[in-house]
């Protein structure tokens, strides 16, 4: 293990941001988000959460995949070149590198998906455990780890000192290629890590979501949940305006269009929302006509029809964006709650 | 790197005017040829840039070595495009997706009542042809095909110049209301398929507007038929066509890419969301 003085870390950002891009929780106007670092840039990581979750950093919100162009009855296809910039993410939190073996189930799964590919080999992740977890957080549901998270380092920030760990190839790479900026942390970073993992545990405890029972949710339960009267009035308010899927770590959900760029044609993909009404219209109407069915199918998905495609495999992280972006305080701990009472109840 | 999303050229040889809104396409590559191989009841994304993609049923049969075919009926932005085009139009086309029916699995060997409404005969003049290539490989082959009117059955011609002529296959045709110059059967599927009382035996595959499949199931179970004898091909609306943008999720399935053929007792396990 490795460490660093808290008050240094604008060197870490330096070196590290010298080779490759670096991406951190940065604050601009109040809001924290994910962000290309420099150094004028008012870094923010150590703050609790970001709005939206780095997700994007390996699968945009907007991606050209192919461009075109027509003259006459003949179509050229101009191919886009692949991402190929090595970067490097930090200070995500171990519900956030969880979603990345999520996503990598859809998107590494055959055929791959090349441009999410590209990314996830040029990028590293540099992940930050977790010491002020939040009343909307329930990763531990998951069996997530706050205070040790995965990704190829792993950081904790105790009593005014980072330590780093390298948990992989690649993260052993970035950390030889910083050269003298870090030092041993010697038998202490042990002992600071167990102290950081008690308190962290603590913590978690007191969370208001602690022990949230997700045993209900299993495949063979599909048609019983899906036929559970309670969607009715868990939907009821839904305005669908996918604030929900958005900030979603796990979401993945696309859409596929073209646009006129004045020289060409572009086609791209984008995220897109379950929730938003023209999600499965065709010429003929739309199986999922009302907010009932569409609010269904999010946490449906999440819950029991993508663990058991994925040998259980949840597809909510906990982070709690969901809970706190809601506009009307809807969210997927009440329908756990609402539907998760036990089998024979 | 492979990527599904980029399309491949293809150029459109012919064009059949089929019905007043069904024109059937044929697409060969650049070079000649077919784009890629398929199996019966397997689909391909067609796009015009700036127009829109979307997921057709390849109708030609895979024997087919020089081109495949379309059938499309008009109902929106990219169809309407397609039916302006001429010959000579360079489209852009990937595939093949979905699953495809089994006829290398549970339909061989077996007797095959096809039972297709409309449009959908697109989806099994495929196998048929398949079927009728590899005819020894089949038992009986009936094949009951309704439109709205004598104009709006697809391949008509087709039908008459190859199907019902050839030796062990009956065809059954009726459309929707009586009218001038049809001497032939007057009334709905669903109906029509009780009244000629099939023997309840073999594999049967339907394809056609939703109500017609629904109503044309409880009339094969009143025959006797169960669901694990018949199968379908599903119609919603995709993206990627490769699992991911999650746009034709049904249940644990991807209608893209584990169907879009399904046997009807893997579908009633199935939220009814289709
Ligand atoms: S569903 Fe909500 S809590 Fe779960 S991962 Fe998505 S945003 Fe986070
Ligand atoms: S659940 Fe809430 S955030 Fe999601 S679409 Fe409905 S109103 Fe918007
Ligand atoms: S069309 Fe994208 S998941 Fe099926």
């Amino acid at each position: 293990m490795k460490k660093i003085a808290e008050n240094r870390l604008p060197e870490l950002y330096q070196a590290l941001s010298a080779e490759r891009k670096l991406y951190l929780p940065l604050e601009e106007g109040g809001v924290v988000g994910y962000g290309l670092y420099s150094p004028e840039k008012k870094t923010a990581l150590t703050a609790p959460s970001t709005v939206k979750s780095p997700k994007e950093l390996f699968f945009p919100q907007v991606e050209g995949v192919v461009n075109f162009q027509m003259q006459g009855k003949n179509i050229d296809i101009l191919p886009i070149e692949m991402p190929k910039e090595d970067f490097v993410v930090m200070g995500v939190r171990a519900c956030d590198v969880r979603s990345f073996d999520v996503l990598d189930r859809v998107f590494l799964s055959d055929p791959v998906d090349g441009y999410y590919a590209a990314r996830r080999e040029h990028g590293t992740i540099v992940s930050l455990a977790c010491d002020q977890p939040q009343n909307s957080c329930f990763c531990e549901a998951f069996g997530i780890d706050a205070a040790a998270p995965a990704g190829d380092v792993r950081c904790f920030i105790r009593e005014g000192v980072l330590y780093w760990q390298a948990l992989t190839d690649k993260g052993q790479a970035l950390t030889d290629s910083l050269f003298g900026l870090l030092e041993e942390a010697g038998p202490a970073g042990q002992e600071q890590q167990e102290a950081f993992t008690a308190e962290t545990k603590e913590k978690l405890q007191a969370l208001p979501y602690h022990g949230l029972d997700l045993s209900a949710f299993t495949p063979d339960r599909l048609g019983e949940l899906f036929h559970d009267p309670k969607w009715k009035k868990l939907s009821q308010a839904c305005l669908g305006c996918g604030s929900c899927t958005f900030v979603c770590p796990t979401c993945q959900c696309y859409d596929v269009r073209d646009f006129d760029t004045g020289h060409g044609i572009q086609r791209y993909r984008c995220w897109d929302s379950c929730m938003y009404s023209d999600f499965t219209m065709m010429a003929h109407g739309t199986p999922r006509p009302t907010q009932l069915e569409k609010f269904r199918q999010r946490f449906m998905h999440k819950l029991v029809y993508f663990p058991s495609n994925n040998e259980g495999m949840y597809s909510c992280v906990g982070c709690g964006r969901c809970v706190r972006k809601c506009p009307i305080h809807m969210h997927i701990v009440k329908v756990i709650k609402a539907l998760g009472g036990k089998k024979d109840e | 790197m492979s990527e599904a999303l980029i399309p491949m050229l293809g150029v459109v040889t012919a064009i059949r005017q089929d019905t007043p809104d069904v024109k059937t396409f044929r697409v060969e590559a650049l070079g000649g040829g077919k784009c890629f191989e398929h199996m019966p009841g397997q689909c391909a994304m067609l796009s015009i840039p700036g127009v829109g993609e979307a997921m057709f049923s390849i109708t030609s049969s895979p024997t087919v070595k020089e081109y495949m075919e379309f059938s499309i009926k008009k109902c929106g932005c990219l169809t309407d495009w397609l039916h302006r085009m001429d010959v000579g139009q360079q489209i852009l086309i990937r595939g093949p997706y979905g699953n495809g029916f089994p006829v290398e699995g549970e339909l061989k060997g077996q007797n095959l009542l096809f039972i297709a409404g409309g449009i959908g005969l697109a989806p099994l003049r495929s196998v048929i042809n398949y079927c009728r290539h590899y005819r020894q490989n089949y038992g009986n082959i009936q094949i009951l095909y309704g439109s709205r009117s004598k104009d709006d059955l697809v391949d008509y011609q087709e039908i008459l110049d190859e199907w019902m002529q050839d030796e062990g296959i009956k065809v059954y045709l009726t459309i929707d209301r009586a009218q001038e110059g049809w001497d032939g059967h007057v009334g709905f599927v669903p109906s029509y398929v009780e009244e000629l009382g099939f023997d309840p035996q073999g594999k049967v595959l339907v394809c056609g507007p939703p109500i017609m499949i629904k109503f044309t199931l409880q009339s094969l179970e009143k025959l006797g038929f169960t669901k694990q004898q018949v199968f379908t091909t599903m119609e919603l609306r995709m993206k990627c066509g490769v699992g991911k943008c999650g746009r034709c999720n049904i249940g644990d399935k991807y209608v893209c890419k584990d169907g879009p053929v399904f046997r009807f007792d893997e579908l009633s396990e199935l939220p009814d969301e289709y």
